[in-house]
């Protein structure tokens, strides 16, 4: 710690902060938590999906309140205030999947006032509305478009660690797709995604979209650069959920892979990705561990390594072993056990991540061959979608923005801060953060997420 | 064909190993103890095999250099591993031969149905070897242990003299002839006309070989790295066959010709290897990778200095050759511990001279030996198996391995393996 930072992180030094406008951010609702407060839905006109989502789910829900004249009354100058809620909402679920006329959109409003200063600690705004894609004439298609804009406005006016997010919700979806996707942006797994847009369709396989506390019972994930970091972090949560772990490290990093193999009753598979047969080797290693007939459930390509330099400094060494380890190493290993009958392959229903990052959607100096990489997860994600689109198989990505791990806490201290601050939920995210997302989407339940790139990045102002 | 006497019994078969990289004493494990390194030897190999939680039959281990609080070691060391803790562990010693025989009792129990699954193998810590009070000092402290009256506890150490309060430094001495290891063998050099060129070359070829083998990722998995250390330190890739011949001789004095080169460092490391009943490996889709066929153990007269103290190797190899109906020919591979490289080409032209047959060279010590990797004396059977066990299993089933061992006392440790 630097001697700047010890000074302002001393209780003198965060009344200084404090006053100069930086206070303390929240501290975020973590975890399988639902929210305290009740669940307030507004089924806006041509809408109805949600009250079935969250009817599946057994959420509870109440009436929002509404801002119109009606309900408006004078404080202490006169002044109309919006209704108040008596109990703080711990969420506002706003179904617009039916709206279609710019006219309706003052509808939205008048369920957001009440709640912009009126939702519990690390409360949540979700929206549902319909992709302009699937909805006929200009004016439906440009108010789809207005939802995007009212979430991500949102996301950057909240307050206490309260996150919004926007799900497009695809033709013909049933409640049972949208259900994991719903519980895991109630619940506290969510805290660090805010601002963010995906879309959920019908559900591929024929899981019935029942969620559980332990979805992976029973079910194998592989996950790459677990020795460490939100590696380690990732194969603790899907443990945590009932996985059988199965982590993969560079050799020399295999006794802390080890200990995080046999912390989680797993195994550890000492591997350098970049080998021409790591996929052969992975598959042989699930086969030994839990025999020919079992199959991976989620295969994590977590495992990336930076080699920041100027463009103008950057050989073709440099460049070259980013964009293996990053990317092509994931499509190798992709390949391999894409082959179902093969022991130890991935599960025809199986699940694939790759990890993208901010540096992949808006670039970052210093990282060409790093934004190459990870923008290149990014395409490999949404170019899956199309190649698999008659698998069960599903290929997501997330996009970590500012996670505070021993990489950046290498960072110096004023640089970080600034890094930490410029999101709307004023700091650096957890290493659980993502990996709860990921597990989000490598759930049982979540078929109908497919090719979708979910930022965990507490809406991070940098990129869209 | 003579029958093996094991033929009625199950079979016991090596299924993975895993050791540490090792490294020259007080060097990067001068801080860990024997029980923190035999602990993340175990540790790695249940990583390895997802046996995190679960119980092994046995777990049989041991060390040469041992504290007295170690007196229970390798319990200890399962205790403090991911193993159940329901996992019984037993000690065993036999010098430099500990880890082989390590094996050889845990095989034997798998074939007598006394135990289906077993972890076996050692390590040892030059760095942290005990440090040994003089008689003086040792007389006196028990003394006032025993004394009743507070004076009485200060009279006994009256008796203790300066002299006495210097440590005794470990070293590898033997008890009978008070020579050292070194010396001993330095005899055996001279006996056998061993020349130094011969023994530089050995020691070459070990170092190369066991670089090919770190190079092409044959030890991924079956070293785990320790305490930041991924690799054999000990290991010279880049050594030849002109900087050995530079190095001064350090036993058998000035004429000697055995160099710090050519003669193991004392290391510190630990090696264990996991081993299964065949039909139990199969079911749980374990890699079958060798059979432990036989073995025997044998000592020298070596005390009367009518036989050599290292090359008892060559009297247990015709023994066991003869009674599996084997000759040196049948088998692909063959690993002679590198105590130094003068005892390997000693029992190579002792086993000419016995009449048991010459040692295609090309078999020897093919992936690197102790020379190389260097030689924690417990540990290094571990070693040698599951690396033979490998090199067995990727040769293809029916190819066979010799192991020769040469410990303290005159003796030598010997087995077969098969890859089935």
């Amino acid at each position: 710690m630097s001697i700047l930072e010890s000074i302002l992180t001393s209780p003198l030094g965060k009344k200084v902060t404090a006053k100069a406008g930086l206070a303390e951010p929240p501290v975020l609702r973590r975890g399988r938590v639902p929210a305290a407060g009740p669940v307030a839905l507004a089924s806006l006109p041509g809408g109805g999906i949600a009250a079935d989502v969250l009817g599946h789910l057994g959420v509870e829900t109440v009436e929002p309140l509404l801002d119109v004249a009606d309900n408006r009354t004078p404080d202490e100058k006169g002044r109309p205030q919006p209704p108040r809620y008596t109990t703080r909402p711990g969420a506002l679920v706003v179904d617009a999947t039916g709206l279609r006329e710019i006219p309706q959109l003052e509808l939205i409003r008048q369920v957001l006032r009440p709640v912009m200063k009126g939702l519990e600690k690390s409360g949540r705004v979700i929206f549902l509305a319909t992709e302009a894609e699937f909805v006929d004439g200009l004016e439906a298609k440009a108010v789809a478009q207005s939802i995007d804009g009212i979430m991500r406005t949102v996301g950057k006016e909240l307050r206490g660690g309260a996150t919004a997010n926007l799900v497009l919700v695809g033709p013909d979806t049933r409640a049972s797709d949208l259900a994991s996707t719903l519980s895991f942006l109630l619940e506290g797994r969510s805290a660090f995604v805010s601002g963010q847009v995906w879309r959920v369709g019908p559900a591929k396989g024929d899981h019935d979209g029942s969620v559980s506390d332990r979805p992976f019972e029973g079910r194998i994930v592989v996950v790459t650069g677990a020795a460490r970091g939100i590696g380690t972090s990732i194969a603790q949560t899907f443990h945590r959920d009932g996985a059988a772990l199965v982590v993969v490290d560079v050799p020399a990093a295999g006794d802390a892979l080890a200990k995080v193999a046999n912390e989680l009753r797993g195994s550890a598979l000492q591997l350098d990705i970049t080998a021409p047969d790591a996929g052969a080797r992975i598959a042989a290693h699930v086969a030994r561990v839990h025999g020919p007939d079992a199959r991976i459930h989620a295969m994590v390509h977590n495992a990336g390594i930076t080699r920041d330099k100027m463009l103008a400094n950057l050989d073709e060494k440099l460049w070259a072993s980013v964009l293996d380890v990053n990317l092509a190493a994931e499509m190798r290993i992709n390949e391999v056990l894409l082959d179902h009958g093969q022991p130890g392959a991935l599960a025809s229903d199986g699940r694939i991540i790759g990890i993208a990052s901010t540096s992949g959607w808006a670039g970052n100096k210093g990282q060409t061959n790093y934004a190459a990489s990870k923008a290149g997860v990014m395409g490999l994600v949404w170019a899956m979608r199309d190649e698999l689109a008659d698998s069960q198989v599903t290929t997501n990505g997330v996009a970590p923005g500012f996670i505070e791990t021993d990489m950046t806490a290498a960072i110096p201290y004023v640089q970080r801060e600034v890094f930490r601050r410029t999101n709307s939920l004023s700091q650096g995210g957890s290493p659980v953060d993502v990996a709860e997302t990921i597990a989000y989407l490598c759930d049982p339940a979540s078929g109908g997420v497919d090719g979708q790139v979910i930022r965990v990045c507490g809406q991070n102002l940098i990129g869209r | 064909m003579p029958q093996s006497p094991g033929a009625s019994l199950r079979n016991a078969v090596i299924v993975g190993g895993n050791r540490t990289p090792f490294v020259k004493s007080g060097g990067a494990y001068a801080a860990a103890s024997n029980q923190d390194m035999l602990t993340a030897a175990i540790d790695g190999l249940v990583a390895r095999f997802g046996l995190a939680g679960q119980k092994v039959d046995e777990v049989v281990a041991g060390a040469v250099l041992k504290h007295t609080r170690d007196f229970n070691l390798t319990r200890e060391s399962v205790l403090g591993s991911a193993l159940d803790p329901h996992t019984p562990a037993v000690d065993l010693q036999q010098a430099c031969g500990t880890g082989l025989e390590a094996v050889i009792y845990a095989a034997n129990k798998i074939r007598l149905g006394q135990a289906t699954t077993a972890i076996a193998g050692g390590v040892d810590s030059a760095s942290d070897a005990p440090i040994v009070v003089k008689e003086g000092l040792r007389r006196a402290l028990l003394k006032a242990s025993y004394a009743r009256k507070p004076l009485d506890r200060v009279k006994a150490f009256t008796a203790v003299r300066p002299a006495d309060l210097a440590p005794v430094p470990p070293a590898v001495v033997e008890p009978r002839t008070g020579l050292s290891m070194g010396e001993s063998q330095a005899q055996t050099t001279a006996k056998w006309g061993i020349t130094r060129q011969a023994q530089d070359e050995l020691a070459l070829a070990s170092h190369r070989n066991l670089a090919r083998a770190w190079d092409s990722g044959f030890f991924d998995d079956l070293v785990t790295p320790y305490l930041k250390v991924a690799k054999d330190k000990i290991l010279r890739p880049e050594t030849t066959i002109e900087a050995l011949g530079k190095l001064r001789p350090v036993f058998g004095g000035q004429d000697g010709t055995m160099t710090a080169g050519n003669s193991t460092a004392l290391t510190d490391g630990a090696a264990v290897v996991l081993l299964a009943e065949e039909s139990y490996a199969r079911e749980h889709h374990w890699p079958v990778l060798a059979r432990v066929v036989d073995a025997q153990v044998a000592a020298s007269d070596y005390v009367t200095g009518n036989e050599d103290l290292l090359l008892a190797g060559a009297r247990a190899i015709p023994e066991l050759l003869e009674r599996n109906g084997l000759g040196l020919d049948d088998f692909t591979y063959i690993e002679i511990h590198e105590a130094f490289a003068s005892t390997v080409l000693a029992t190579l032209a002792a086993l000419e001279q016995n009449g048991t047959g010459t040692v295609d060279r090309a078999k020897l010590n093919v992936h690197g030996s102790s020379l190389a990797a260097g030689h924690p004396f417990a540990a290094t059977g571990g070693r040698i198996v599951a690396t033979l066990a490998k090199m067995l299993a990727e040769k293809g089933a029916g190819s066979k391995g010799l192991i020769s061992i040469c410990a303290a006392g005159g003796m030598a440790v010997t087995a077969i393996l098969e890859a089935v």
